[in-house]
């Protein structure tokens, strides 16, 4: 995609070459909606605006970081709604287990994730069976797991402190701790991305995964752990989000799946996988929530709000996110 | 080969859905409290008639090896305009039902367009533009309401000389004057080739673009119907998020129940329809035995994964490892 003639990196000035236009493309897009945005309103550039927006955005970033994990292999989950609803519905449960419940609230509910997340892997490496279709019956079985577990109802069962303190306490003062979880994942994914054996086979899997094998990578075992994280970080985003609203809702996991498909695909990640960076992705996170709280300050009732979403994803994946022709 | 075998074989996942369906179908109708009376095959009729038309709708797109997951969307947004249009007089109500028809079709082509001279990848695309789709429901129904034709509607979900389901006639006529023709048009034909491979299609000379296009296009139209008859049943619209994408869901199920290979290629629409037949069959066994209905999501997302996990048997046949990469 980013070959020297593409139309937008002629557009870009010079000392901007090398970096991937589509990440430009996306933080130009952050810098217009914000003046957009402040045209609006001048509130949209104080500083209390802007952390909240970055408050909102970490959850999505969480999410969106396992979600890139996968897209970069060349494959996709789809089981991100009800693995989200999972962790935060098992980190909630495990509350109400007296102290050593509370204790272990947020390791057994990233566990819960991890475990579909296994399974989602273990299907897609060892199985072959396409991505696409063994997420979505593994996101039916969660969902069908859940519906047994809460009888069809919200859970009674609250968000533990130590949960409502990683989404909404402040460490650093001004910084909601939420952000600082999404700092700490993100630079945990920078250096398993470019600094790890792990992520350089990531890449070289997702460009061509019969050149990774033959060249001795141990492609499925990569595949399979690279599922375990995407639902790990699916359920911790999910605790978050329990943390952030005290408990846990049915289908609270829902209104993330494509936000985080388009913020990967967005940040320039390739969808057929094998490129994009990290700072993409934080800059369609970024651009995505923005775009949401935009539409909603703007008072776009929930069907404008539909429409303008997948229009501006097609959009702008239009753009930048086309494959080569055939 | 003779003639008997090669057909035999080319149609061996429709015939194997053909006789799940007629297994299931017999235990179902062996247990029921009623027995096999007309009555209990209408309503089995009616509920499965739905499934059966998203799940067409699904298998033309997979067969050129895409895939649709905005089909609930369409089906929720056909629903939606129908509870608007399909109503009055004779005249007034085919009009009504001739532009929902035309709006399916017209949200086909979209995602025709996107993904084939937009050059996008279906699966993105499809989740963008169902998300759009959604948008325009819950703009033309913010609450559930509406009404419908009511004698055209108890016609068409009633009985046929008070014996055979009007619904499942509904059912036979669509396949005939839709998938039939178009299975043995040369589009169609070159549909197939393109699924197995569009590099051998494209230089046979097939219209490669075209059939991908006009399967698109068929499937928006095939999922309008199976929301004309949604409406039909329950007399009003609703733009209702969960079960749009249920609707897709199970139109994937009832795909890969129905014999149609995910790679594409292979499978009838015909094989959909059965596997429809037999999804929503199956779901109906949980009642017929009693279980509690809070059991029936797990239960079809276990089956659901079932099924795709049978694709994984395809394993054994491979002689080279570098065959498991695609």
């Amino acid at each position: 995609m980013s070959n020297a003639s593409s139309p937008i990196e002629r557009l870009m000035p010079r000392f901007l070459s090398g970096v991937d236009p589509a990440v430009v493309l996306a933080f130009a897009c952050i810098i217009l909606l914000l003046l957009v945005g402040a045209l609006y309103s001048s509130s949209f550039l104080s500083p209390t605006y802007l952390l909240q927006q970055l408050k909102v955005a970490s959850f999505l970033g969480v999410i969106a970081t396992g979600m890139m994990l996968v897209i970069l292999l060349g494959q996709i989950d789809l089981s991100v709604p009800w693995v989200v609803t999972t962790g935060a519905m098992m980190a909630c449960a495990a509350a109400s287990f007296g102290p050593l419940g509370a204790a272990l609230a947020i390791p057994f509910g990233i566990l819960c994730g991890a475990a579909l997340g296994l399974a989602n892997g273990f299907a897609t490496a060892y199985l072959r069976i396409p991505s696409m279709i063994i997420t979505l019956a593994i996101n039916a079985v969660a969902q069908g797991l859940m519906v047994v577990y809460t009888g069809g109802f919200s859970p009674q069962d609250s968000a533990t402190p130590a949960m409502r303190y990683l989404a909404t306490g402040e460490l650093i003062p001004t910084v909601p701790n939420g952000v600082l979880m999404w700092l700490l994942v993100g630079a945990g994914a920078v250096y398993l991305l470019t600094r790890t054996t792990f992520g350089r086979s990531v890449y070289g899997i997702g460009n061509r995964e019969r050149a990774a094998y033959l060249s001795g990578i141990n492609t499925r075992r990569i595949v399979m752990l690279s599922f375990v994280i995407s639902g790990a970080l699916s359920a911790f985003g999910g605790v978050l989000l329990a943390g952030y609203a005290s408990k846990a809702a049915q289908s609270m996991g829902d209104a993330y799946l494509l936000p985080a498909i388009a913020a990967v695909v967005l940040g320039g990640t390739h969808v057929l996988g094998g490129r994009g960076s990290y700072f993409g992705t934080v800059a369609g996170v970024i651009l995505i929530t923005l775009l949401q709280s935009i539409l909603s300050v703007m008072q776009i009732e929930e069907a404008g709000r539909q429409l303008i979403f997948g229009l501006v994803i097609v959009a702008m994946l239009l753009l930048y996110g086309r494959q080569k022709p055939a | 080969m003779k003639e008997w075998r090669f057909w035999l074989t080319e149609n061996q996942g429709t015939l194997i859905a053909a006789a799940t369906f007629a297994v299931m179908f017999a235990i179902y109708a062996g247990n029921h409290p009623a027995g096999f009376t007309p009555n209990v095959v209408q309503t089995a009729a009616n509920k499965a008639t739905l499934l059966a038309f998203v799940a067409m709708a699904q298998a033309l797109v997979i067969i050129t090896s895409g895939i649709d997951l905005s089909v609930g969307m369409i089906l929720t947004l056909s629903n939606c305009l129908a509870s608007w249009i399909v109503v009055g007089t004779a005249g007034e109500t085919t009009l009504g039902i001739i532009g929902v028809l035309i709006a399916g079709a017209m949200c086909g082509a979209l995602n025709g367009l996107i993904v084939i001279f937009g050059r996008l990848q279906p699966i993105v695309t499809t989740i963008a533009t169902g998300a759009m789709f959604y948008g325009i429901a819950l703009f033309l129904r913010p609450f559930p309401g509406g009404s419908v034709n009511e004698t055209l509607a108890d016609f068409l979900t009633g009985k046929l000389f008070k014996l055979i389901p009007m619904s499942f006639v509904a059912l036979a006529v669509v396949i005939l004057v839709v998938w039939v023709p178009y299975s043995r048009s040369v589009l169609g034909r070159a549909a197939y080739a393109a699924g197995s491979s569009e590099q051998a299609a494209y230089m046979s000379g097939m219209p490669v673009k075209m059939a991908k296009f006009m399967a698109y296009v068929l499937s928006g139209l095939l999922a309008s119907v199976g929301g004309l008859y949604l409406t039909f049943f329950s007399y009003t619209g609703e733009a209702a998020y969960a079960s749009g994408n249920t609707y897709t869901l199970f139109s994937i199920a009832a795909v890969v129940l129905g014999g149609v290979s995910l790679m594409g290629g292979r499978g009838s629409a015909i094989g959909a329809v059965f596997g429809a037949l037999a999804f929503r069959t199956i779901g109906d066994l949980l009642f017929v035995f009693d279980f509690d209905p809070l059991w029936q999501p797990l239960f079809q997302g276990v089956v659901l994964l079932f099924a795709v996990s049978i694709s994984a048997f395809g394993l054994f046949r491979v002689r080279n490892k570098l065959d498991w990469f695609p």
